[in-house]
C-alpha cells in the first residue's frame, strides 16, 4: 500500500475506460508476497460472535453464500464468473505480506496477520452493485480501512492511497495473458479510505475468506460500483456507462431489474464526501 | 447416403439439441449464480455457432464434395434464426422484463446491442423466405441474391459479440477467424468442371 501525494496520480491515469473489470473482485488491499510452502492454510483472527456493525443494512435478504463464493470478477484467477472459484484454490495465502510505503510516517513490511489480528472484526452487511448490472447482500467480517491509516500515519502531504496487488503469474494463471495491466491498481481519495463503510474484509459469512473472494484481505467500498472505469467510480443511476445501464440492477436471485440507488444507497453515510463536485464528470 | 427424410430429422434433432440441453438444467435449477446471463450466452453461442455451420455449407459441399449438405442449409438456418429469436426473448423478458422504453433505450445507445438487433433484423428476411413456395415464388436468382444478407448478418453476429466480450476475446476471434475462412473461400473463382 503506497500513500502518496496527489501529484503521483495524473486523471488520465485514472479514469481509463479501456479497464473494465470489476473493483469488489480486485480489491486486495494491497501487494503481498506469498511465496511460502504451506498451502491452504486457513485464516486465523475470526472470531465467532463478533459484533454487527451499525453501517450494516441487514433489512435485505443475503444473497447465498455459493454464489457469492462461485460468481466472481477476479481476472487474475481468468475472466469467466466461475473461473475464480475454479483456479484461485492453488493461491498461498500464509504466510502473506504487506508492504506500506510513501508519505507515512511508519513504512513497514507487515506480515498479514500483524494487520489483522489486533482490530475487532464486525460483521457487515453491505449491498455489492457490480456495474455489470447486477447486485448481491453480502455479509463480510472485518474492520474500517481507518484503522491501517490512523496505524501507518499518512504525513500531512498525502491526499491518495494506492494500493497494488500481488503479480504472480505462476499462482495467478490470469495473469499470463494481459486483459489487463498487471499488477492491477487501485485508489481512493485520503477522505474516501477514511470512510468508516470503507472495510478491510476478512471473512465471509462467518468463514474465512475464499480465495476466490480475496484472501487474506481485501477492500470493500459499497459505495462504489464494483468496477473500476473512474477513480470516483460510485454507483450512480443517473451517469451511464458506456457498456451497460446503471439505473438499473438485478439483484442475484431476482429476475425483475430493481431501481439503481445514489450512492448504492449510503448516501446519508457518504454524500458530504462527494458534495460539489460534478458527479457526471467525476464518477 | 443416409435418406432425406432421415437426414431432415437428424439436422433438426441436431439442431434443437442444445436447446433440449438448456432446458434440462433449467428444469434443474442448474443454470449458474445469475441464470438470465447464463441463457443470453448460451442462446448467444448457439446463434453464432448455427450461423458459421449454415455458412459453412456451401463451401463444404464445393470442395469437399459433400454436395447432400445444401439440401439442409436452409434447415440449418431457421435453427439459427430460432436461436437469435430465443437470444432476444432473453433480453426483452428475462432481462429487460418487457420495460419497452429501457429496451428501445438500450438498442439505440449502446451500439453492440444495435448491432445484434440490426443483425436479426437481418435474419428476418432470411427466415420468411426460406420454404420451398418462397424460393419458386421469388426464383433462384433473386432467393440466391436475397441471401447474400447472412454473410453481413455473419460480420454483424461477430461484432456483437466482440463487444459484448470485456476483456478477453480470444472466444470471439476465434468466431472472427472462422467468418473470415468462411467467406474469403466464397472469392475463389468457380472453374467449369472437366470431367
Amino acid at each position: 500500500m503506497l500513500i502518496q501525494k496527489p501529484a503521483d496520480f495524473r486523471s488520465s491515469e485514472i479514469t481509463d475506460e479501456r479497464v473494465y473489470v470489476d473493483r469488489r473482485a480486485f480489491m486486495r488491499a494491497a501487494a503481498g508476497i506469498g511465496a511460502a510452502a504451506v498451502a491452504g492454510a486457513s485464516l486465523p483472527g475470526l472470531v465467532t460472535g463478533m459484533t454487527a456493525s451499525p453501517r450494516s443494512r441487514d433489512e435485505e435478504e443475503l444473497t447465498p453464500y455459493e454464489a457469492v463464493t462461485g460468481y466472481n470478477n477476479f481476472y487474475e484467477f481468468g475472466t469467466g464468473k466461475e473461473d475464480p472459484a475454479r483456479n484461485a484454490g492453488q493461491l498461498v495465502t500464509k504466510p502473506w505480506t504487506i508492504s506500506v510505503d510513501g508519505l507515512v510516517e511508519n513504512p513497514a513490511t507487515y506480515d498479514v496477520d500483524e494487520l489483522i489480528f489486533p482490530y475487532t472484526h464486525e460483521e457487515r452487511i453491505y449491498r455489492l452493485r457490480c456495474v455489470e448490472g447486477w447486485s448481491m447482500v453480502i455479509p463480510w467480517q472485518g474492520f474500517s480501512l481507518s484503522n491501517w491509516i490512523d496505524r501507518f500515519r499518512p504525513t500531512s502531504q498525502a491526499r491518495y492511497v494506492e494500493f497494488t496487488t500481488l503479480y504472480d503469474p505462476d499462482q495467478m494463471p490470469g495473469q499470463r495473458r494481459s486483459v489487463l495491466d498487471w499488477p492491477y491498481v487501485e485508489g481512493l481519495r485520503l477522505d474516501e479510505a477514511n470512510h468508516p463503510l470503507t472495510t478491510v474484509v476478512v471473512g465471509v459469512y462467518g468463514r474465512p475468506l475464499p480465495n476466490q473472494n480475496g484472501a487474506p484481505v481485501r477492500l470493500i467500498i459499497p459505495v462504489a460500483a464494483s468496477n473500476e472505469y473512474g477513480f470516483y467510480a460510485n454507483v450512480n443511476p443517473d451517469v451511464d456507462h458506456p457498456r451497460w445501464s446503471q439505473a438499473k440492477e438485478r439483484r442475484i436471485g431476482e429476475f425483475r431489474r430493481r431501481e439503481t440507488l445514489m450512492f448504492n444507497g449510503y448516501g446519508d453515510q457518504v454524500a458530504h464526501l462527494y458534495q460539489g463536485m460534478d458527479l457526471r464528470r467525476y464518477f | 447416403m443416409v435418406s432425406r427424410r432421415l437426414g431432415q430429422f437428424l439436422v433438426v434433432g441436431l439442431g434443437l439439441a442444445p436447446a433440449t440441453w438448456v432446458a434440462i438444467r433449467a428444469l434443474n435449477g442448474d443454470l449458474g449464480v445469475d441464470p438470465v446471463e447464463t441463457l443470453s450466452q448460451v442462446s448467444g453461442d448457439w446463434t453464432l455457432r448455427f450461423l458459421l455451420v449454415t455458412l459453412a455449407i456451401t463451401p463444404a459441399s464445393r470442395f469437399l464434395g459433400l454436395n447432400q449438405l445444401i439440401r439442409y442449409r436452409r434447415t440449418v438456418g431457421l435453427t439459427t434464426f430460432g436461436y437469435a429469436v430465443f437470444h432476444f426473448a432473453c433480453f426483452v423478458w428475462l432481462d429487460q422484463w418487457f420495460v419497452w422504453a429501457d429496451i428501445v433505450a438500450e438498442i439505440a445507445d449502446r451500439l453492440w446491442i444495435t448491432i445484434g438487433f440490426a443483425t436479426l433484423l437481418l435474419l428476418i428476411p432470411l427466415a420468411v423466405t426460406s420454404t420451398n413456395g418462397m424460393v419458386r415464388r421469388l426464383g433462384a436468382r433473386r432467393w440466391r441474391r436475397l441471401h447474400r444478407l447472412v454473410y453481413l448478418a455473419g460480420v454483424g453476429g461477430v461484432m456483437h459479440y466482440w463487444w459484448a466480450v470485456k476483456a478477453d476475446t480470444r472466444v470471439p476471434l476465434v468466431y472472427g477467424l472462422i467468418l473470415a475462412v468462411l467467406l474469403v473461400v466464397r472469392l475463389v473463382p468457380r472453374r467449369r468442371r472437366h470431367v
